[in-house]
């Protein structure tokens, strides 16, 4: 065991030393929350509006009037309706508010039914879409005010990405993302280095078992990740104010099975690797590019390509950020992420395997 | 104005790292068609030394020329009159012999026509025109490295700077080499070596010996193994280097 | 197993592809010897140590190490034997203290147990134990990692290639710690691509391509030499070398430094050369009798292979 903890405290020091990496496995959860939370997030500054009145009454002005005094909203001028699209697709304008011919009329209407056909249509460039459907909030706001709070009134059209996603989306991906990054991608370039540098050929001739050699590298990695795990969970919960709380152990309990997945991953890639940068690509090819595309973190997976969606079943995220999704936003329990769970165990147990099958004594 | 005799020159030559000075006033001539040695333990100074005569490092002070451009302002000219093979970098292993050829002769501005013709020389006298469209990584080392000074010589320069360029090849290889080396003097290249093995300095006309910085001895071979009364090269590096403060 | 042998070698081959690194190499340690295994790099000789220290399998042949078969007992052998290979393996990052304990701790046993054994080479470096591995002169590099080599008190050495790339002061201080080891009566396999080390070993084998040449003492290499060798230099060195080519007299001539090495064929005179020489207008002629040193031998051997 005294050799076992040896181990443990070299690998430490390579990863205490080596501070830059360490910093940035340490802060990369952090700043991804923060960065997704905050920065790209639903909130606008400054929203470019354009308006077409096909007849101005005092309605409208008073109408165009709010929309210019609101300091978040640049007015940029009253169109026709042909040039709508081109200034959309110039980027001239975010949004464009259509009122309708007869808008004096329509709004009588509707102040003394409480119903009447549309009045205005909002048109927006949704081809951001955070902008486009916080944008759209803001108009229905200001516009509609007291008085027009039935949708039915407005008639919103998003140009370019009519699927809208939910904010808080970002989270379980960016778990299911940093967990193999730190698990996998790590500790495969830590063992390759090793081989690369030959001190693994002087480890393998010593009495120590190569297993325990790997085992005892994958230590501080786990520990690394159980830190950003707890950091990832404490923003998520204080900074971006998702509830949670009868779930949460079911949360830790799936990533660490998703843990151990990602270092027999890892463990995998180091069989087949010679070199750090060999490890790396593979890494970055097999995990990260179909964790960002395939997983559903960006993308939804009900709206892949049909050959696709088979594909993604078999990205272990998926599974991942799935539990997570559900356990997180939805809140939901144990029977509802079940099948993620079993999932994850099974692949768990199938890639340790074939990794401990590839792995040899001699690590030829 | 460098005299016509020397082509490299070399005054007070000196660089420092912040403190440190890798280089302390060095002060010595190569002549034109001369094999000069440029020994040294590790450490030094001999690769920063040689970075400055390249023209890759630009010297904290001291003056000096090579091939009739000046170290401090015209290391861009120098770069383009000179060859340089080093041990660790020679040949694109994923290229075919020729195909290196064409490579670094077009970097230094031979016209096609007479790189072709060149390449083709060359190539005869080493017997090896046969095997000019195999794969650089395919040949055995002491290939390689052959083809490497082949290759750092294509632009007919005046002078070629060969970092450790024997390296682990078998001592009939490294003969072949050496006689290359000869065959390249003779013809009125200068050859400057830089190696830390001494019996590569028995095959110079003359040696510098670098210690700390300085240059501590510097004559023919057989002139130094008379002063230091020594049998061997290596008896009188070990001599010389025995005081050294500093390594790698 | 002969108990007087730390190595044995019968009949190894190993290739990968086309490569035959291993062709039926065979050889023997003896107990508290320095064998040194010489030839240029392709000769197999990381191939070879990597057998024998259990991290490759041979695909002919059977070796064992102290007594034990390296295909059946690795495990046995793993604990007895220290292994420095050819790049410098150990970790940068760590301080020279925390390699050597880590390395000590490797193997069971921790630095004061077997300090005796390393304390003349560890001596050297121990006031810059605080210091970072990487940052260490080739030659401090070197006596670490001997001194991780050799921390769990090792029966056999395997040193491959341990002095390439370090300058010649640092080669014969090694030199000096190896001799002081074979006192304390551990047998080392050495390899290395630099002819002129041979002679420090107390026997040799010359290999290239993986073939062992010849094995024998340096001495007794030498004394086999059966041809007559002259020095001949003059001032143009590279015309003189075509000159002696032509020469009918001379069966070979090469390189080798300040003099071109010749070895006389039928009919050689010295001084009938020297004149002919002088009239073809050569300068400073000198030709003189010259005792082979290995280089000679190997490229005699090399010779006779092609």
């Amino acid at each position: 065991m005294g050799g076992f903890l040896s181990f443990v405290k070299k690998e430490t020091l390579h990863i205490l030393r080596d501070s830059r990496t360490m910093l940035i496995a340490l802060l990369m959860p952090v700043a991804q929350i923060l960065l997704f939370g905050f920065a790209v997030s639903t909130e606008i500054n400054n929203l470019n509006v354009a308006v077409v009145v096909p007849q101005w009454s005092e309605d409208i002005r008073q109408s165009v009037e709010k929309l210019s005094a609101n300091p978040y909203i640049t007015y940029k001028g009253s169109i026709t309706p042909g040039e709508i699209d081109q200034w959309l697709r110039s980027g001239r304008t975010d949004a464009i508010v259509v009122f309708a011919s007869d808008f004096d009329r329509l709004i009588n209407q509707w102040k003394q039914t409480g119903t009447s056909e549309t009045a205005m249509q909002f048109v927006m460039d949704a081809s951001n879409t955070n902008i486009a459907q916080a944008g759209a909030g803001y108009l229905t706001n200001i516009l509609a005010g007291e008085l027009m709070s039935s949708a039915s009134m407005v008639e919103t059209h998003m140009l370019f990405n009519p699927q809208m996603k939910s904010a808080f989306n970002f989270v379980p991906g960016i778990m299911g993302m940093i967990f193999i990054l730190i698990c996998a991608i790590l500790t495969s370039v830590s063992i390759v280095r090793e081989k690369e540098t030959g001190t693994m050929d002087v480890l393998l001739v010593s009495p120590v078992r190569p297993m325990r050699i790997i085992l005892a590298k994958m230590m501080p990695y786990l520990a690394l990740s159980c830190i950003n795990l707890t950091t990832i969970l404490l923003l998520a919960r204080y900074v971006l104010g998702i509830p949670m709380g009868h779930n949460l152990w079911i949360v830790i309990i799936i990533s660490l099975v998703y843990f151990a997945l990602a270092l027999s991953l890892g463990l995998l890639i180091s069989t087949i690797a010679k070199k750090q940068i060999v490890a790396l690509l593979v890494s970055a090819a097999l995990m990260l590019l179909p964790i960002v595309m395939l997983s559903g973190m960006l993308f939804p997976i009900e709206n892949m390509p049909a050959v696709l969606q088979p594909l993604s079943a078999i990205v272990p995220a998926r599974w991942y950020i799935d539990a997570m999704r559900k356990l997180l936003i939805q809140g939901a329990s144990w029977n509802l992420v079940f099948q993620d769970f079993i999932i994850l165990v099974g692949m768990t147990i199938a890639i340790l395997g074939i990794a401990l099958k590839n792995f040899n004594d001699k690590l030829e | 104005m460098s005299n016509n005799q020397y082509i490299i020159e070399v005054k007070d030559l000196t660089k420092q790292f912040g403190a440190f000075t890798a280089v302390d006033h060095i002060t010595f001539e190569v002549k034109r068609g001369e094999i000069f040695g440029f020994l040294g333990a590790n450490g030094a100074g001999k690769t920063t030394a040689m970075r400055m005569l390249c023209g890759l490092s630009y010297p904290t002070s001291g003056t000096g020329t090579v091939a009739g451009f000046d170290v401090r302002k015209e290391g861009e000219k120098i770069k383009r009159h000179i060859g340089y093979m080093s041990q660790r970098f020679s040949l694109y292993e994923d290229l075919t012999v020729l195909e290196n050829m064409e490579l670094f002769g077009g970097i230094y501005g031979v016209d096609k026509k007479t790189l072709r013709e060149r390449a083709a020389t060359m190539l005869k006298r080493l017997e090896f025109y046969d095997e000019r469209n195999t794969l650089v990584g395919s040949l055995p080392l002491g290939w390689k490295q052959k083809l490497a000074f082949v290759v750092a010589t294509i632009h007919k320069p005046e002078i070629v700077f060969l970092d450790e360029p024997t390296g682990g090849v078998d001592p009939i290889t490294r003969r072949q080499f050496w006689e290359m080396i000869y065959q390249a003097s003779s013809e009125g290249t200068t050859i400057f070596v830089t190696t830390h093995y001494m019996d590569e300095a028995e095959y110079c006309h003359r040696v510098s010996m670098m210690v700390d910085g300085q240059i501590k001895a510097l004559d023919t071979p057989a002139n130094l193994k008379k002063t230091f009364n020594a049998a061997s090269m290596d008896e009188v590096f070990r001599t010389l280097a025995r005081g050294a403060e500093r390594g790698d | 197993m002969n108990d007087t042998l730390a190595i044995e070698v019968k009949g190894l081959s190993k290739s990968y592809g086309n490569v035959q690194a291993l062709d039926k190499v065979t050889f023997d340690v003896h107990r508290g010897e320095i064998f040194g295994y010489i030839g240029p790099d392709g000769a197999g000789k990381t191939t070879l140590f990597k057998i024998l220290v259990t991290l490759l399998n041979a695909d002919e042949g059977s070796a064992s190490v102290d007594g034990l078969d390296v295909a059946k007992d690795y495990r046995a052998i793993r604990s007895r034997v220290g292994y420095m290979p050819g790049k410098f393996s150990l970790y940068p990052d760590l301080t020279i203290e925390e390699n050597m304990d880590f390395f000590a701790t490797l193997f069971g046993v921790n630095v004061e147990q077997n300090y005796d054994l390393v304390a003349p080479i560890y001596k050297q470096i121990e006031p810059f134990k605080k210091r970072r591995a990487g940052r260490l002169s080739g030659g401090m590099k070197q006596k670490l990692a001997l001194s991780c080599a050799l921390i769990h008190k090792p029966s056999v050495l395997f040193l491959d290639e341990p002095t390439t790339g370090v300058d010649a002061v640092s080669r014969s201080e090694f030199w000096d710690m190896l001799f002081n080891l074979r006192e304390q009566g551990l047998s080392i396999l050495v390899s290395t691509p630099y002819m002129d080390e041979a002679s420090r070993c107390d026997r040799i084998a010359l290999v290239n391509n993986g073939r062992v040449l010849d094995i024998d003492t340096p001495q007794g290499m030498v004394d086999k030499y059966d041809k007559h060798l002259y020095g001949i230099k003059a001032g143009d060195m590279y015309e003189l070398l075509k000159t002696l080519r032509e020469e009918s007299s001379i069966a070979s001539c090469y390189t080798a430094g300040e003099y071109h090495h010749a070895v006389a064929g039928n009919g050689f005179d010295a001084a009938a050369l020297k004149q002919r020489l002088i009239t073809a207008g050569f300068c400073n002629v000198d030709i003189k009798q010259l005792a082979p040193d290995i280089e000679d031998v190997f490229i005699h051997l090399l010779s006779n292979e092609q």
